[in-house]
């Protein structure tokens, strides 16, 4: 096995050699240079152990929760790293010197911007589904994880390839789709790393000492199937050339702009809705300690969900090209998906039935039903805005902007949070966090910041909106672009605070994490089964 | 909250009985309002596929009763609008240029029209304010490249400014003089020139200078007020185009400068130019 293993990283290198050689652009030399050294260093790795004989330690045993550890740290490592370019980048719209002339083209937002919404959405949120999925699904099947090597393979080849990604936005690889911006190499090399996820996802479940697969899984699962899909089909394109990173995308025009935003829309719909919704049922109920509200509502709107999910993305594209057919569907679906999308806020939040006390003492269950409260609250707000009449003033302003954060700082975020205050004591064997107070700071900071956010773009947004269609008495437009641009100063200023904020939060976070795991005195670990423990 | 409020509802709903890491499930019935909003969400889904366009066919797609189209909407209001004015717009490119400023309903018109133009095409370069930018006139003074007549700006909006598309685009061109001149006499032009402007009478003679009137004056005239038939900018004004520093204009009359509009006569319908030359001439100094 080991030998074959040298034969393919040997066969990596010397391709990735090769393609440093010949690249055709600047971001391909470097990320062919960048596999070399990672393939050369495993190849290294592993012939020093080749050899050695089977040093074959016990069966392995319990839970894996290193692996769940490891990405613990890279989701909070990632989370500051997005966080902290999200908030650059917003003071860079009110302070445009902030591109740096010295630090072009690399510093500029169009590059910065793809840097974020990548770095937040698949660093820090595919890193929290990944692990906690890892840790959830582990738990409520009473079963280890399946695959030691190809878990791991998981984790590091989705940290590989986060790095191109990143690193290729910066160096101007893109092929310029919203949330796909990745060119078609890494596209390829997320494919592999994601169907092996599946496998290890699915491996588990099928080893599952329970019955019944609990519902957080059903989640997990529809998150990962479906973003392989989207992943795919949306990424479909033909290289100009092998040793290029360009490409180019099979579809055209109004077809690809579709193609992208049913991508686009269920990147939100299965990445950051279903998937976290599996983080929800599982870290609530065990926070709040009480059984989920209703089973019946979850098989509901679990199904509802992911059948109506995947139909709502022409609402993206109002008033363009598409057909007004394809429009008013993803309309009719996105009104329809409303009581779906809130049977999730619904069972969540009554599952705090007879313990809603702990509310007051618990900042951890706050941050869980915050989170909750943001899902309803954005769940509400996006078939609001499909809405045509509604979309016609707030298409292409900021008031998406803030619909988006206030999914993605408050539901997403809110709940990631909860979960690594969770999950921290339990994997590093500790009592509890080191500093509860902190999570505290953590809470208030991170929703002020969400406020001032959402607040600010609602009246940014609004206001844009109004100033494009403003005409005069005879019928001209009133405002110039510029005009807009201008005014919105003072709101995009209140947005960096509030980006700030939130950061801020993260950092203490970060502070308390780091400070948790590196105390001494671990209590025993608890990675032995419940299953086996009877 | 008292504890009686908090703890019955959760008695009186039993479990499904499984059990999985400690996490139970009540089976409690979906609620009420939930499933009736979700039916009325569904209900108002099916009335409104049938009312707007929706279904697909090969060829085109259901019309929808209420005959809602997004480009027949359009259509319908870009016709109410040009109907609106059509008298207007007729008028508007008739009539001769100059006489077109003493109709006062007219130009009212004009300015409206010639505004949003404006603030669509123009800005971007010129200013939302039409204050200009650094090498991007200034339209509010009543200091003219290339004429300040209500005709001179409506040639230069059509034809544009240096452009390669229109064969009719005003052309003139500063030779690079570092091929020409040494480097300390650039200095002593640049610094003569700097001095042109610093004159406190646009009267006053100015002293001469050879190198100004040899290289110069050609094109800038000899008293460096300029010439509106070639472009060349009136050295004796505060007004500077490219910077009133040093190094800045060493590197104008070094390297030359070659500033370019588009012609907007191949983008913009007559009407829309007429307006927007009639607006751009009112912004303070038409001539």
């Amino acid at each position: 096995m080991d030998y074959l293993k040298l034969l393919v990283l040997a066969a990596v290198a010397f391709i990735a050699a090769m393609a440093a050689n010949w690249a055709l652009d600047l971001a391909f030399q470097m990320h062919a240079l960048l596999i070399l050294l990672i393939a050369s260093c495993v190849f290294i790795r592993i012939l020093r152990r080749t050899g050695s004989g089977p040093s074959h330690k016990q069966p392995l045993r319990g839970y894996n929760d290193s692996i769940v550890r490891a990405g613990v740290f890279a989701t909070v490592f990632w989370g500051l790293a997005g966080f902290l370019v999200g908030t650059f980048i917003a003071f860079q719209l009110a302070f445009p010197i902030l591109n740096f002339d010295w630090g072009q083209p690399f510093t500029n937002f169009g590059r910065l911007r793809p840097l974020h919404t990548s770095a937040v959405i698949f660093a820090f949120g595919g890193n929290a589904l990944i692990c906690t999925s890892f840790y959830v699904v582990q738990r409520t099947s009473g079963a280890r994880l399946f695959g030691e090597t190809l878990s791991w393979f998981v984790f590091w080849g989705y940290q590989i390839f986060i790095i191109l990604a990143a690193t290729g936005y910066l160096l101007g690889a893109t092929q310029s789709k919203e949330y796909a911006e990745p060119e078609w190499y890494v596209d390829i090399w997320l494919t592999i790393v994601w169907v092996s996820y599946l496998i290890v996802f699915l491996g588990t479940i099928f080893r599952r000492q329970e019955k019944h697969i609990y519902v957080a899984n059903w989640f997990y699962l529809s998150f990962i199937v479906t973003v392989a899909m989207l992943h795919l089909v949306n990424n479909i394109s033909i290289p100009v050339s092998i040793w290029g990173s360009k490409s180019v995308q099979l579809f055209a025009g109004v077809q690809d702009a579709m193609t992208q935003w049913w991508y686009g829309h269920n990147a939100v719909g299965f990445f950051l809705t279903s998937g976290f919704l599996g983080m929800m049922y599982y870290f609530i109920p065990k926070q709040a300690n009480r059984p989920v509200y209703s089973y019946k509502l979850s098989i509901v709107h679990f199904w509802a969900l992911t059948f109506l999910y995947i139909w709502a993305g022409p609402h993206h594209l109002h008033y363009t090209a598409l057909p007004d057919w394809a429009s008013t569907l993803g309309m009719v679906f996105s009104i329809i998906l409303w009581m779906p999308s809130w049977g999730g806020m619904i069972n969540g939040i009554m599952t705090l039935q007879g313990a809603w006390d702990k509310l007051r003492t618990d900042p951890v269950l706050r941050m869980f039903v915050l989170s909750l409260g943001f899902y309803g609250m954005s769940t509400f707000e996006g078939p609001v805005m499909s809405i045509r009449a509604v979309n016609s003033l707030s298409h292409y302003t900021d008031w998406t902007i803030g619909h988006v954060h206030s999914g993605a700082l408050g539901w997403n975020g809110m709940i990631t949070f909860g979960a690594i205050y969770f999950l921290t004591p339990r994997l590093w064997g500790r009592e509890k966090m080191h500093s509860i107070a902190a999570i505290n700071w953590h809470f208030w900071l991170a929703t002020i910041g969400i406020v001032l956010y959402a607040a600010s773009m609602w009246v940014t947004g609004i206001m844009e909106g109004l100033m494009w269609r403003e005409v005069n008495e005879l019928g001209f437009l009133v405002n110039s672009f510029a005009d807009t641009v201008a005014a919105k100063f003072p709101m995009y200023v209140v947005r960096g605070i509030g980006g700030m904020l939130y950061l801020a939060g993260a950092i203490i976070m970060a502070w308390n994490f780091v400070r948790t795991i590196s105390e001494p005195k671990p209590l025993q670990n608890n990675t032995h089964m419940r299953y086996v423990e009877g | 909250m008292s504890e009686k409020s908090e703890k019955t509802p959760v008695a009186e709903v039993e479990t499904t009985g499984h059990r999985w890491d400690g996490i139970e499930e009540l089976n409690t019935p979906l609620p009420r309002w939930w499933l009736w909003t979700f039916y009325a969400t569904i209900f108002w889904g099916l009335v409104y596929v049938v009312a707007y366009p929706a279904v697909p066919f090969k060829e085109s797609s259901s019309k929808g009763f209420l005959g809602w189209s997004t480009r027949a909407n359009l259509a319908k209001e870009l016709k109410h609008q040009t109907k609106k004015y059509a008298h207007l717009d007729q008028i508007l490119i008739t009539t001769d240029l100059g006489k077109l400023l003493n109709d006062r309903e007219l130009v009212q018109y004009a300015l409206a029209r010639g505004s949003s133009v404006f603030i669509s095409h123009c800005s971007q370069c010129h200013g939302a304010g039409a204050g200009g930018a650094f090498g991007y006139p200034n339209l509010l003074d009543d200091d003219w490249l290339w004429g300040g007549s209500i005709e001179n700006i409506a040639y230069t909006i059509n034809h544009g400014i240096r452009n390669t598309t229109d064969p009719d685009s005003q052309i003139s061109e500063m030779p690079a003089f570092d091929q020409t001149l040494k480097h300390d006499e650039i200095v002593t032009l640049a610094q003569y020139v700097i001095s042109l402007a610093k004159l406190e009478n646009a009267g006053e003679k100015t002293p001469e200078n050879e190198l100004f009137l040899e290289n110069c004056s050609g094109c800038h005239s000899e008293n460096a007020t300029g010439d509106e038939t070639l472009g060349a900018p009136d050295l004796t004004d505060a007004i500077w185009l490219y910077g009133s520093d040093i190094v800045s204009v060493k590197k104008t009359i070094s390297s030359g400068r070659y500033g370019v509009m588009p012609a907007w006569g191949q983008r913009l319908s007559p009407a829309d130019l007429r307006s927007v030359s009639v607006y751009v001439h009112g912004l303070g100094g038409g001539e």
